[in-house]
This record gives C-alpha cells, structure tokens and sequence, in this order.
C-alpha cells in the first residue's frame, strides 16, 4: 500500500530503494507483531478463568453407591458416570472382548487394575454429547435415546452411530473407598 | 501559540498539585515498600508474615470474601513455590486450607456441614451474615478487606499507619463508649479498638514482632490481596513500553522518509 | 468522495465487485488518494487516534461484558473475578478504564484544536456538530459506564446524576422514576444503564461515519484556514497522513500503556473499590475528571433548576458555535487577539476543572480568610468557579460574536503553499 504511491511521488529518490524499502517493511511487520501479540489476551480470556480451573477435580466417596447401581455427578459441567458393576456385569464385558467392536478395547483397560467393580466415564454420548440412560440398550450398558446409540457394560460402543467408547477420564482411587476425578 | 498553552498548563499542574492535599486527618508516613516503582515485585516473607497477621488478628472480625486459599499460592503470591504451577496442588494452600472449617451441605442428606477446606474454597466468613456482623461490633460491620488497600485514599501506607496510630484523645474529645481516637482516621474516632499489640503475633521468620512491623507486614499483604496480578502487570508494561518505543521509532523514521520531499 | 475518482480495479474480481459493490472505490477515495492539506501539523492526528481509542473500548467492552454480570448483587463481585480470574481480565478492564480517559484527553484536545483553527466555521457546520453529537453519546457512555462496577462513587454519582434531571419542573420527578425504574437507583438502573452502555457505542461508531462522511464532502481545514486551491496544497492520504497519525498512535499508545501497566488507578477515585451501599454516601462525592469542569459549572449557580441549566448550556453553546463567530478570518492563527482569549479559555477550562474536584468552600489559597461575599468566602473554589463560568459563557456569547466585528486580523494567505514555503510563522 504504502510503496507505489511514495514512488508516484517520488519519482526519482536518489537514495537506496532497498533501504527505504526497509524502514516500511520493518515498520509494518513490527505493526503485525503488535498487533498479533495484543490479540492474544483477547482469545486466552476465553479460556476456562482460574476459579473454573480449581474446581476441575472432584471426590468422591464410593461407599455411597449399592452394588449393580450408578450415581451420576457434575463434573466440569458434564455428566460423570460412577458405576459399582455385579459380576455378572463384569463377566458379560470381558466376556465380549474378543468381539468385533467398532473400537476395539478389552474391559482391563477401561477400569483400575484390581477394581473392574467400579467403571468411572464421562456420561456424554460420543457421537453427539447426548446422556446415555444406564441399563438400557441391546447390550444392557447404556443406551443413547438421540440417535439411537448402544453401549455395552463396559461402556463400549456395538451399535449405532457414536464413533467411539464412552471416555474414561483421568481418576485415582485415593483409598479403596474413595476416588478422585481430573 | 501551542509552547504558550504547555507552559500555562504545566504552571497550572505546579500550582494546582499542592492544593489537592488538603488535609483533616494526620498525614500517613511514606513505607518504602518493595512492590513499588515500575519494576517492584512483593516481597514474599513480608507476604508471609502479613498473612500471620491477617489470620491470627484481622480475621476475627474482618472477612475477605474474594480471597480463595489457592490464590495463597498464585504467582507472587505468599506461598508461591515455583514447582506447583497450579496453585491448587500447593502443599502449603492445601494445609491451611485443611486447616479451616467449612461450612457446607452434605451431598446426600442436605444437612448443614462443616467439613476441611480445601484450596478452592474461599476465606470464611467470621460472621453467618451482615446482620450479625452489625450486631458483633455496636451497628457497623468491619469492612471486607480483599480491595481494602485500593480502597482508601493513602493505601497499604494508610493502612500501616492506622493500625499503629492510635493514641489518646486530645484535650477536649471525649470518646463515648466504644470509640477509639485515631489520628489517622477520618475524624478521629474510629470503632475498631487498637488491633495489634508487640509480640501478639510470631514470626516464623524470627522478625521481631513489633506493632509497626505487623502493621507494616499486613499492610503489603492486603496491598497484594487487592492487587494479586501486580507483578504480572509491571514486567507485561515494561515489555510493552519497550515494543512501543521502538515501533514509534520505526514509525517516525518511516514517517520521515515519506515526507522527506515534501515541504509543510 | 470529492473529486473525481481515481480508483483503478487491478484484478477481474475487483472489477467484478467494483460494478457491484464498490468497497474497494471507496476504500481507496476515502483513505489513500483523499487529498489533505500538506500543512497540517500533529493537532490534527487526533482523530485518527480517536478511532483507535473507540475501536478500543468497544472490543475489550465486549470482551468484558463476556464476563460481567449486571445485577446489583454480583456486579461488584463479577468485576473483581474478572481481574483475579479471568485470564489476562486485570488487563482488559484496566484498559477500558483508563481507555476511557484517553478517549476524552483525544476528544478534548481535537475539540481545542477545531476551535483554535476555526475548524466549525461555513461550510463545515454539520461536521462540528455531528462531533459535538458524539461527545454528548460519549459523556452519556462514560457516566452509564463507571455505574456499572457498582462500587461506592458508582452508585452516589449515578445517584446526584440522576437527581439532577428531577430539576425540571413538573416532568423532572417523571423522568427520574422512569430512568430508575424504582424509587430509588437500584437493581433496574443498573440493568438498563448496562443495556445503554453497550448499545451507545455503536451509535456513536454510527455517527463518526456520518462525521468522516461530512469531512470527505468538505474536505480537511487546515493550520492556515484557507481551503486548498490547487493539487499543490494538497498530498494524497496514503501515505503521507497515515504514516504521521500511525506515529501519533503510537505515541499515543506509549501514554496511555504507562497508565494501563504503571499507574491503573490513578485516575480513578478509591471509594469505588468499596461496593455499593444505598444508606452511606461518600464524604466526597466526584464525577470522573472529564466532567469536572461541567461539575464546577453545576456547582457555581446557587439555584438548583438554574445549575442544571447552565451545564446543559455549556455544552449546547458548542452546537450554537458555527453561527456565533463571527469573525471573517477562520484560523486563529492570523488573530491575536482571539489567540489572547482563546489560551485564557483553556486555562478556565482547567480552571473549572480542578474546581470541581474540591468541595465548594475549600480556600483556593490555604489557610487564608478573607470576607464573606454573599454566601461564600472569596476566596473558596465556589467563587473561582463562579468566576470562571462567568468567562466561560462570555467567551461563546461575547468574545465570539464581538470580536469578530472589531479586530483586526493579520494579512491571511492567499494559498496553503505561500505561507509554508518561507513564512516564519509555519511553527506554531
């Protein structure tokens, strides 16, 4: 923008084209600099604020929940699933492991070693972020009412359109009878 | 003409400064405070110490509602520690945190709790409600401190020298029944009764407890509760400054080659 | 938008758009080949760096509002989450209050700038007051604006501002309980005054369209009043004007990121760090420092109806400008007797300014008594006030029009390149 009129006007500088050149360009890059490094406050303010941020990580007290039973919590505003499955549960999932599963995992990996009783994800269908019921479904998993999606008791997909597995988010059992969540 | 209007407005700004600091209370005395000037930065033991001071004396009766015990362990904040990024995970918030009893509702019954605090949590609140801090301290509420060092004219200064300030009445004030004479204070007669005492609080530090050093030391940590991004501001200002600087340069030195055929 | 057209499309899809929509035409009329007067010094960047400053306040306003919550018992506390946790949010809000200040610092000194050249004099009539339009939606932004944090000086001045309608008789009580919306400001003033504040910028980017508009119809005024007569006079906008008001921003940004990083609060008042509380008002209550000077006018006329009145005709006497000079001559700078009248009318502005930061019956200089003049001590800032409002009227209502008629101007030029090549005056 700025060259071809300084030369119309200009029409015979006399000096270094390249040095006048320079003086603007750098000018003009060191605008976009500016301008790019003001813009970003102005996006990471989107960003989940700090008092978001200390409440990401919940606990919970197992005790709470009889056998066979789910309780769901908020977590980071969205569904969280604590499930105490019975053995036949259990077995049903391992059970399936060898299956031809759209995503393929083994129940093993999708709970704590030593604890495959408790089965904690995030309760947000991954097809479209739907809650999927509990015990409902071909596979007596879940069952997504949206779009028709089948979960099994490992919270695996077997049927319909979500891509994937129900997510397992991070957790750590803090004793036997409580686990922390994020 | 426009050197004429510059000299009178400078000659303006010379007369008319003096003038603002018309006076009805005692002057406080300047603190060399170390989070000041453009590169100043709190001075973390002083934090330390000032946090004491708030807990063991100010909390009793003054609340500090915009103040998690997280933010104990921000960047610049008392018990900042480099290894725990996220303040949450601060060892030294989660102990005082855990220390204090919160009020809260049992997830399952709905009855009313108390349970430990965790670094989430926000200071308690010395009183349930504003009626009851009335109530507590002869129909006023002691103010909350989280703005407190921005919010009075004179500041963190203002503040130090109140709380070490108080004296007898003069001849000819006579203080009803409780009143405290306080140079310092706007009129005089403030309700608060002299707060800190020599050696009411221990420094771990080992600094002598005098009234001044408390005064002083909780002075900076309220000064810090109402500004926590202050040392975050002052190092981004100074790069920013820089950037200007020497884009203006570029941009004068621009501006003089396009105009430099040009006569105006 | 003057003149013939020199835009050229390069391409097959500018010109395509070119016969369709012709942005990049007007693009180019408006902001690179737009003629300016050659001569035009650094009092007129400004606004150029009025643009920046509104451009300003809107996206970190928006971005505020993202966060804010108007009701009156989270709006204090949402204003401090938003400088304790929101990420980067204490440099946000830090630059919208203190971008509002820069704001009026630009908008004043381009409004002492039309006056010292003559800037509102035939045919740039509808320009001067389609400015005098945006700084009323300014004032009114900024007073909806420091209302919302809800703090002390928030609520008391919306509460004196606010009272100062029910001055009017019979409909002054009307319009009061309409604007509150209650008895009293309260919940619903805040909520329609956050409303407000977000809508009137946009009307006032409105209006400086129409402002530029009127500009590229009658073309810039210059230091020396005399309209370009030929291509001489003039120099193409690109790059010649946005090279010096790019610099001038930038000299400008140096300013106002020294009170955004060093010294955030200084302009503003301490009381509003404490929230809102209806039953204790501040022992000093002060508008911002951009309505000082209005503040003193107020404060200087006894009779309550009246005070409002001559604040409202301080402002009103900037519309009626135009037809009060009446001098022949536009710029002041070939009038020395107008350049007299005209430095001891900023000095009163100043003047009236820091009276309206003092309580009325401050001694102007201390400690010293001298007698009662009907109901204040001479010397108090009442009386400075009053005098000061005295000149302040006169300058518009006598200097303007009288002046005019009796002085006598120096010998003005007959094109902008006479004087600039050679006349020793060119600086000043």
């Amino acid at each position: 923008m700025v060259d071809p009129a300084v030369n119309a006007a200009n029409p015979s500088g006399g000096e270094d084209p390249s040095r006048r050149d320079f003086i603007h360009i750098a000018a003009i890059s060191a605008a976009a600099v500016g301008g790019a490094a003001v813009a970003w406050p102005f996006i990471a303010q989107m960003n989940p604020s700090a008092d978001t941020m200390a409440l990401a990580s919940v606990e919970y007290d197992l005790t709470k929940i009889e056998p066979g039973m789910q309780v769901t919590i908020n977590w980071r505003g969205k569904p969280l699933f604590i499930r105490y499955r019975t053995q036949a549960q259990i077995d049903a999932a391992v059970k399936d492991d060898g299956a031809s599963l759209p995503d393929p995992q083994t129940d093993a990996e999708r709970h704590k070693e030593g604890k495959a009783q408790w089965l904690v994800l995030v309760g947000s269908c991954t097809h479209l972020g739907c809650v999927p019921t509990v015990g409902g479904g071909d596979y007596q998993g879940w069952f997504c009412p949206c779009h028709g999606s089948h979960y099994d008791t490992s919270g695996r997909i077997r049927k319909g359109p979500a891509p994937t597995n129900l997510v397992v988010p991070e957790y750590a059992f803090l004793s036997d009878t409580k686990v922390k969540i994020g | 003409m426009l050197r004429k209007v510059t000299l009178l407005a400078a000659a303006l700004v010379l007369v008319a400064g003096p003038a603002f600091a018309a006076s009805e209370a005692k002057k406080p005395a300047d603190i060399a405070f170390s989070y000041e000037g453009p590169f100043g930065t709190y001075d973390q033991a002083q934090l330390q110490r000032g946090y004491k001071v708030y807990r063991e004396v100010c909390a009793a009766c003054h609340s500090m509602n915009l103040l998690a015990f997280r933010n104990l362990a921000d960047r610049g904040g008392p018990f900042y520690d480099s290894k725990y990024k996220n303040a949450n995970d601060n060892p030294y918030a989660k102990a005082i945190a855990a220390d204090t009893q919160i009020n809260d509702l049992d997830s399952e019954t709905g009855d009313a709790i108390q349970r430990p605090g965790t670094p989430a949590d926000r200071f308690p609140n010395p009183y349930p409600n504003v009626i009851a801090a009335k109530a507590g301290n002869g129909g006023i509420a002691p103010p909350d401190l989280s703005v407190m060092a921005k919010a009075r004219s004179g500041g963190p200064e203002y503040i130090a020298a109140l709380l070490a300030g108080y004296t007898d009445p003069p001849a000819g004030v006579t203080l009803s029944p409780g009143l405290n004479y306080n140079p310092y204070f706007p009129g005089g007669l403030i309700g608060m009764a002299p707060p800190l005492a020599p050696d009411q609080v221990t420094f771990d530090d080992g600094t002598k407890s005098t009234v001044k050093q408390q005064a002083t030391d909780v002075a900076a940590f309220l000064m810090w509760a109402a500004e926590p991004k202050l040392e975050e501001r002052k190092q981004m200002g100074a790069a920013v400054l820089v950037f200007l600087v020497l884009f203006s340069g570029l941009l004068y030195a621009s501006y003089r080659r396009v105009w430099r055929n040009e006569s105006h | 938008m003057s003149g013939h057209s020199t835009y050229q499309p390069k391409n097959a899809f500018s010109r395509w758009m070119d016969a369709r929509l012709p942005v990049g035409r007007l693009v180019w009329d408006s902001f690179v080949d737009y003629p300016t007067p050659r001569n035009l010094n650094y009092w007129y960047t400004f606004g150029g760096i009025l643009s920046l400053c509104l451009g300003v306040q809107i996206i970190t306003g928006i971005v505020l509002a993202m966060h804010y919550t108007p009701s009156a018992a989270g709006a204090f506390n949402s204003v401090e989450h938003i400088m304790r946790n929101v990420n980067y949010g204490w440099l946000i809000r830090y630059m919208h209050a203190n971008g509002a200040s820069m704001f009026f610092i630009a908008v004043y000194l381009h409004m002492f700038r039309g006056l010292y050249y003559g800037s509102y004099k035939a045919p740039r009539e509808v320009l001067w007051i389609l400015g005098c339009v945006i700084y009323l939606l300014m004032m009114a932004t900024a007073f909806m604006g420091y209302v919302l944090p809800w703090g002390q000086m928030s609520f008391h001045g919306a509460v004196v501002i606010t009272n100062l309608l029910g001055a009017f008789p019979i409909v002054g009580e009307t319009i009061t309980t309409l604007l509150w919306g209650g008895f009293a400001v309260d919940e619903p003033t805040l909520k329609r005054f956050f409303s407000l504040h977000y809508l009137l910028p946009f009307v006032i980017a409105g209006v400086v369209v129409l402002h530029v508009w009127a500009l590229h119809v009658v073309g810039q005024n210059n230091p020396t009043g005399v309209d370009p007569k030929s291509k001489a006079d003039t120099l193409p906008f690109t790059p010649y004007a946005t090279v010096k008001d790019g610099f001038a921003m930038s000299v400008f940004l140096i300013l106002f990121a020294t009170f955004v990083f060093f010294m955030p609060n200084a302009l503003g008042h301490a009381d509003n760090y404490i929230p809102a509380d209806p039953l204790v008002t501040p022992a000093h209550i002060v508008p911002e420092w951009y309505f000082l000077p209005f503040y003193a006018i107020l404060r200087a006329v006894p009779d309550k109806l009246m005070g409002v009145l001559a604040m409202f005709g301080a402002i009103g006497c900037l519309f009626a400008l135009p037809w009060l000079d009446t001098s022949k001559v536009k710029s002041m700078r070939y009038r020395p007797q107008a350049q007299l009248y005209f430095v001891i009318f900023v000095a009163i502005c100043w003047i009236l300014g820091v009276a309206g930061g003092k309580l009325p019956d401050d001694h102007v200089i201390p400690h010293l008594t001298t007698f009662n003049f009907i109901d204040a001590d001479l010397n108090s800032y009442v009386w400075l006030s009053r005098i000061a409002t005295l000149y302040y009227f006169a300058y518009f209502l006598v200097v303007m029009p009288v002046l005019g008629l009796t002085e006598k101007p120096r010998p003005v030029p007959e094109t902008i390149s006479s004087p600039v090549l050679g006349d020793s005056d060119k600086k000043d």
